[in-house]
């Protein structure tokens, strides 16, 4: 290892950096509003709505034209390719639009999963081919950042090194090709929820994990302070039968954080996987509540936890176009409330979940 | 990858813990009174002592022996294996003079370098065999951190893979063996000051360089917490024709490690390299003023740093003792402050000053 070949200029770097601040800024998260076009037939067919392409436009435009009590709220909103070239009713590009609101455009740039011969079940995430032509073309229609998923699963014997190897590669690949054009790139190494294991082994799999994909990020000489991280949280499995409060779920999540995240990265969204709406909204407050020192932000970058009442309450219909707008509202301002660790779900007193904080060094 | 068998209980982590807190606690830093035999006798032949045991032994006395308030910026002090077993004049044993005084007692452990064939004169480090009951019999002995020095070289074609790959593996397995045995490690990678190269080709191979061992310390399941960083400060090659002044150095440095070492790691506590006693103060000063989010303690380990005047008043002689001991306790109490960001040099401009220096908006 010889010379650096720098990978950025310092200008490409300055604009990079300030792109994931403006994203992460003190009480601002992501609305993860990517959802493909399968995964929106997901989300539309328990409200018995048609997946149309209109359908999925008029679901978009009405999070998109909440008024500006999510400006305060909402740094940036990541959007699924056909969503990126469609339209308000009165003609507006949904892009320019957000854009014009102040909040940054971002872009879901994988192209899905597929499966690792000769593991359990694990895969990795396709997407890399002709992703710098394709980088290039969505910064020119008015994206900041990106986003690329990667998924992997504990069970008795993953996930495997070849799976933390290969995602945290590929991982690392996407994000410089990213940065080359001026694209924040978002990291998603998903540890899905699915299983019987308690809280301290997805804390220890999230560990080597996180190590894995800063290791890579070294290797591919990713500019860290313009890249974001959108993580699991660290909980038990949703099979466990030991249930664990909000404050252990913080204290293993920043602890295992603290333990691989540089400082230099600008801000950790989490990603919500199956929790409830409330549940995500405490669990990120209790995160920010964590009395350890966290040097990056600590946010969120949720979809249906910021979706799930707004759907309920669209149905589909015209006339509840307004009433679901304002659910969207309502779970923006809990987590930018939250991403300050100043939420207070009605129910529950700050004081004494603060006394529930597990010393660190038991984790 | 499967299930984790913890190398170490609740009550291991919060002893190890505790340990590197106290060492580093605000405005301390580590005193390196760790020279080997043969380094002792570089020291001494300078002002023309016999490198004696007896003469090895004075001086340790005389740094151990200064005024108790020496604890307010000492929080450790790495001892050579010589020195663990000796006594003061009162006929104390050293760790416990340093004990009744609240400072940690360290034992450097490694056995020194040994060549890497096929490479470019580089090198890793030896000393993990039998290093388990070593550490036990150190801990029994009232020790409580040790230090592990690795060293790599710029030039060329180095730090090559293997260099830095070895080096980081090599210390990742004596922390693990220390934390079994409830001592502090802390880990060493020195990328040596010595050659052309500017001041950004240091800061890209001690970005590498701390990578790996990170990773490393991650794959043998070492707890960070309780662990410390003794790393260079990202420095321009001592033959490097530009000069940077001690904002630039504060600025690069801070920068790698935001870069690679986790928020769980307690204290970072640089070596002095071939820097001056002022030089060294000057630029840890300068990085606990960098204004960027710092998360461990940034402060010293300091060997020559903190003793070569002590050396130079002393000159062998007893008549000297008190005047040495000022020296020695002026450049600890220099460095304590430097620790905090509140070091002023005579002469030297004030805070809001120096602040101005750091260039905010060049990016690194």
């Amino acid at each position: 290892m010889t010379h650096q070949y720098p990978a950025l200029t310092t200008e490409q770097k300055k604009e990079l950096q300030e792109i994931a601040e403006r994203i992460t800024a003190p009480g601002k998260g992501i609305l993860a509003a990517d959802e493909s076009t399968g995964s929106m037939g997901k989300r539309l067919n328990p409200i018995g709505v048609e997946n149309t392409e209109e359908n999925r436009r008029r679901y978009r435009q009405l999070l998109f034209t909440a008024d500006q009590r999510i400006d305060s709220c909402i740094g940036g909103v990541i959007f699924f390719h056909e969503t990126l070239y469609q339209n308000t009713d009165d003609g507006t590009n949904f892009s320019q639009l957000i854009k014009d609101r102040g909040i940054v455009v971002g872009i879901k740039v994988d192209k899905g999963v597929v499966p690792l011969a000769g593991t359990d079940g694990e895969t990795t995430t396709q997407g890399l081919d002709g992703l710098s032509e394709r980088c290039a073309q969505y910064k020119k229609d008015g994206a900041d950042f990106a986003k690329w998923r990667s998924v992997l699963k504990i069970s008795e014997n993953t996930p495997s090194e070849l799976a933390i190897m290969e995602n945290a590669n590929v991982l690392a690949r996407y994000a410089s090709i990213c940065q080359q054009n001026g694209i924040v790139p978002i990291v998603e190494p998903e540890i899905l929820p699915d299983g019987e294991h308690d809280l301290k082994r997805c804390q220890y799999v999230s560990e080597k994990v996180l190590a894995a994909v800063y290791k890579a990020l070294s290797d591919h000489h990713v500019y860290l302070e313009g890249t974001l991280l959108k993580p699991n949280m660290v909980t038990p499995g949703h099979s466990c039968p030991t249930k664990v409060s909000h404050e252990e779920i913080a204290m293993a999540t920043v602890t295992a954080l603290r333990r691989t995240v540089p400082p230099a990265v600008t801000g950790v969204t989490f990603l919500s996987g199956g929790q409830s709406e409330e549940d995500a909204s405490i669990n990120l407050n209790a995160i920010n509540n964590c009395p350890l020192a966290k040097p990056w932000a600590l946010t969120f970058s949720y979809g249906r936890a910021l979706q799930a009442s707004a759907l309920n309450a669209w149905r589909g219909e015209l006339s509840n176009e307004k009433a679901a707008t304002e659910e969207f509202i309502t779970r923006a301002e809990a987590n930018s409330k939250a991403a300050l660790g100043k939420y207070q779900s009605s129910g529950s007193g700050t004081a004494a979940g603060k006394s529930l904080y597990v010393e660190n060094h038991a984790y | 990858m499967t299930h984790q068998f913890p190398s170490l209980s609740p009550e291991q982590k919060k002893e190890l813990s505790d340990i590197a807190q106290r060492i580093v606690a605000p405005g301390k830093g580590i005193l390196a009174a760790d020279e080997s035999t043969g380094t002792m006798g570089k020291r001494l032949e300078k002002i023309k002592v016999e490198n004696s045991e007896e003469n090895r032994r004075y001086f340790r006395d005389l740094l151990f022996s200064t005024d108790p308030s020496i604890s307010n910026c000492v929080g450790g002090i790495i001892f050579f294996h010589e020195t663990l077993y000796q006594k003061s004049d009162s006929g104390k044993l050293f760790p416990q003079v340093i004990k009744d005084k609240g400072i940690v007692v360290g034992i450097k452990v490694d056995k020194g370098t040994a060549g890497l064939n096929g490479t470019d004169g580089e090198t890793t480090t030896q000393g993990l065999d039998g290093l388990s009951e070593r550490c036990a019999q150190y801990k029994k002995d009232g020790c409580d951190f040790a230090k592990w020095r690795c060293v790599l070289k710029i030039s060329d074609s180095c730090p090559t893979s293997v260099a830095i790959a070895e080096n980081a593996n090599v210390l990742a397995r004596y922390a693990s063996i220390c934390q079994q045995n409830g001592l502090v490690p802390i880990v060493e990678p020195e990328i040596l000051p010595d050659g052309t190269h500017d001041l950004l080709r240091c800061q890209y191979v001690t970005e590498k360089v701390l990578a790996a061992v990170y990773k490393a310390l991650s794959d043998h399941h070492v707890y960070l917490e309780g662990t410390l960083l003794k790393p260079n400060m990202v420095t321009a090659g001592q033959s490097c024709a530009k000069k940077f002044t001690p904002q630039e150095v504060a600025m690069a440095t801070v920068t790698a490690l935001r870069r690679t070492v986790p928020a769980s790691v307690p204290g970072i506590c640089f070596l002095s390299g071939g820097q001056s006693e002022e030089e060294a103060s000057l630029n840890l000063n300068a990085i606990n003023q960098v204004p960027l989010n710092r998360p461990w303690k940034l402060s010293f380990s300091y060997g020559r740093a903190l003793q070569a005047s002590a050396l130079a008043a002393w000159q062998g002689k007893t008549a000297n003792k008190a005047a040495a001991q000022e020296a020695f306790c002026s450049r600890a109490k220099i460095n304590g402050l430097a620790s905090k960001g509140e070091y002023k040099a005579s002469g030297s401009a004030d805070q809001a000053s120096m602040q101005s220096l750091f260039s905010a908006s060049y990016i690194y």
